[in-house]
């Protein structure tokens, strides 16, 4: 296989400003240009909806770890204090529900955070071993970085791209070639 | 974010009109109020729901059926009836009352910039804490024989019949500094210190708001918001006397009703019942009145923000609930479970459908219709919910009330849906025309913008 076929070649144009970055994703979304991602030293509101980013589904993750902790612990609780070893304590019933309440509460939000970590780590790359992409490393400090996947714009040629970019307020335009995952 | 739909502070210093329409529906609710309590108190005297009226009026010590009520020894007489609806929701709406005096003050001391649009609302509720406050004490000196059994003298007579060794040691608690059996000065002084201490701050803090509207330049006052300042500082001390008032007044005016009987979660499950039923009637009045074309300039961020808070406190309810009833269950100490057992299985089991209603609607319900952020963005599913918590705690206010004092007499009949009525449309009634008095949005306020830019994620 050669290189080509490894790697994917970015657009990366680097900004000063928030507002400056935000108004060049409104024009290269309307010149039909599809956008990776953008990168800012400090959360900037709304950038997600810019973009174009549906809203994640973590919250349903964490309502079906959750649902699973409860259920679990629910019927374990029930298996052991009533068919295999049931034991009177405090006269109450073999099953008695009030009492497996605070297991159950509890195992269900250990499952429902553990599961949530989890899911996020896994779908956002940030396992232990993995290599975070770094598109500038300037945008730790004071850049805004907006990163653009040639693969994803085949129709538009690249040089009318950096063209865009440049015309929008972008200081340079740098080319990157990142991994294919 | 700026969209179509935006709306700027400056473009609203509509006032609340109270129009007459609604305020001649307000009196005809209070007149059906009335006659319902008036049908209900007939039938009653008939002997019509009744169920021992037969035993007669004698202090009958030795009998303790129904699952050992405090007061079921004494004869039913209907009037008692009455006086127990009446204190229920004198507690219930002072609750919702108190609750809007004390989240507004909250605002304060948290700095929050989200509902300055909205603390206007619940600042109006303050105003009926001296209607439900003249009401219990008055019914104290009426009714207080047939709602508390620790207010008859006979019980602290050394050597008598009826003396009770347990009543007589928590004598000092009601009594003190009197004899015990006497006149109870140290509960009326509560009473009254607390209705008053709520009341005086409240004021304190309406009278600065109204000031803070009077400022003719925002951006001179915003570099020295001196009132600002001094609303935090009312609202600290507000909310530090609220936190000793509510557990002592819940002790006072509820867990006495079982005068043997004591839990040390009753401030707070009670305080909690009270918190989230405000939060409800709030984010009720915000819906309202922005489907009447008020608050233009809230929108779904702060309903979400009120809904995320009614969530939040259903689960702290029932956290506290829970709490207090699987100690009681597991421990099965007999003075502490008479409670539940009364409230499970006494009375020929009256109150166990609403025992299980009351864990439904309070907890259920509400966890699981305003889960989803989607939800508490809606409307008309905030105003299922907002049902399910406005009922779920009248019920668990029932619960606490009824068991004790009318026992195998009560049940929701005419009286209880009369009384709730005309405590409502009162409460509605003095709402809105104090809402009608001020400018609905706080203009002044330093972090106005920051509740008109509100934006959750």
């Amino acid at each position: 296989m050669t290189k080509h076929e490894e790697t994917h070649k970015f657009l990366v144009g680097i900004f000063n400003d928030e507002d400056i970055l935000i108004g060049a994703i409104k024009k290269l979304q309307a010149a039909g240009v599809k956008l990776h991602d953008a990168y800012t030293p400090y959360p900037v509101h709304h950038l997600d909806e810019y973009l174009g980013f549906k809203r994640s589904r973590l919250s349903k993750a964490a309502f079906l770890f959750g649902a699973t902790g409860a259920i679990l612990a629910a019927t374990f609780q029930s298996y052991v204090m009533g068919i295999d070893w049931p034991m009177i304590i405090g006269g109450k019933d073999f099953i008695a529900p009030p009492s497996f309440v605070p297991v159950t509460f509890e195992f269900a939000v250990l499952c429902a955070s553990l599961g949530m970590v989890a899911t996020f780590l896994v779908s956002n790359g940030l396992l232990p071993w993995k290599k975070a992409v770094m598109f500038d490393p300037r945008s730790t400090d004071d850049k805004f970085v907006l990163a653009i996947n040639l693969a994803d714009n085949k129709k538009i040629e690249e040089a009318k791209i950096v063209e865009l970019l440049k015309a929008n307020g972008a200081e340079e335009v740098n080319t990157k070639e990142i991994k294919k995952k | 974010m700026a969209s179509a739909t935006h709306y700027s502070v400056e473009h609203e210093n509509l006032n609340f009109v109270f129009k007459s329409e609604l305020r001649k529906r307000l009196i005809m609710a209070m007149a059906i109020g009335v006659i319902l309590i008036l049908l209900g108190c007939i039938l009653l005297m008939m002997g019509i729901g009744v169920a021992d009226a037969h035993h007669g009026a004698g202090h009958g010590t030795g009998h303790h059926g129904g699952g050992g009520a405090e007061g079921s020894g004494h004869g039913f007489h209907w009037t008692k009836r009455l006086w127990a609806n009446l204190w229920l929701n004198g507690v219930f709406f002072t609750g919702i009352a108190v609750i809007g005096v004390f989240f507004v003050a909250v605002q304060y001391v948290a700095h929050a910039g989200w509902s300055s649009a909205i603390k206007r609302i619940p600042e109006a509720f303050g105003y009926f804490l001296p209607i439900t406050g003249g009401l219990l004490l008055i019914l104290f000196f009426i009714a207080g024989h047939d709602l508390f059994h620790w207010t008859h003298s006979s019980l602290y007579e050394k050597g008598g019949k009826e003396f009770d060794k347990i009543l007589y040691g928590k004598s000092g608690f009601f009594f003190f500094p009197l004899k015990p059996g006497s006149f109870p000065f140290f509960y009326v002084l509560r009473m009254i210190i607390f209705f008053g201490g709520w009341y005086f701050l409240f004021m304190q803090i309406r009278k600065l708001s109204l000031k803070e509207d009077l400022e003719t330049d925002f951006n001179t006052y915003l570099k020295r918001p001196v009132i600002y300042n001094k609303l935090v500082y009312i609202s600290t001390v507000f909310v530090v006397f609220f936190a000793i008032s509510s557990s002592v007044s819940a002790w006072d005016w509820i867990m006495s009703i079982d005068s043997h009987w004591f839990s040390t979660m009753f401030g707070w499950y009670v305080f909690s019942s009270w918190h989230v039923t405000g939060l409800a009637t709030i984010a009720l009045a915000v819906i309202l009145l922005k489907e009447q074309g008020y608050l233009k300039v809230v929108n779904e961020n702060h309903l979400h923000d009120l809904g995320k808070f009614m969530f939040a406190f259903s689960i702290f309810w029932t956290y506290i609930w829970f709490s207090q009833f699987l100690l009681i269950y597991y421990a099965n100490i007999p003075e502490e479970a008479i409670y539940f057992k009364e409230r499970l299985s006494g009375h020929g089991g009256l109150y166990a459908p609403v025992f299980f209603l009351n864990i439904f609607f309070n907890f259920f319900f509400p966890f699981l219709i305003l889960m989803t952020r989607a939800s508490k963005r809606n409307v008309s599913i905030l105003k299922i919910a907002i049902g399910f918590i406005l009922v779920g705690h009248y019920l668990d206010f029932f619960m606490m009330v009824m068991p004790g004092t009318v026992g195998a007499n009560g049940g929701f009949g005419l009286i209880e849906a009369g009384c709730l009525l005309l405590f409502a449309s009162a409460f509605i009634y003095v709402v809105a025309s104090n809402l009608a008095k001020a400018p609905l949005i706080a203009k002044n306020h330093p972090f106005i913008k920051e509740s008109e830019y509100h934006v959750v994620l």
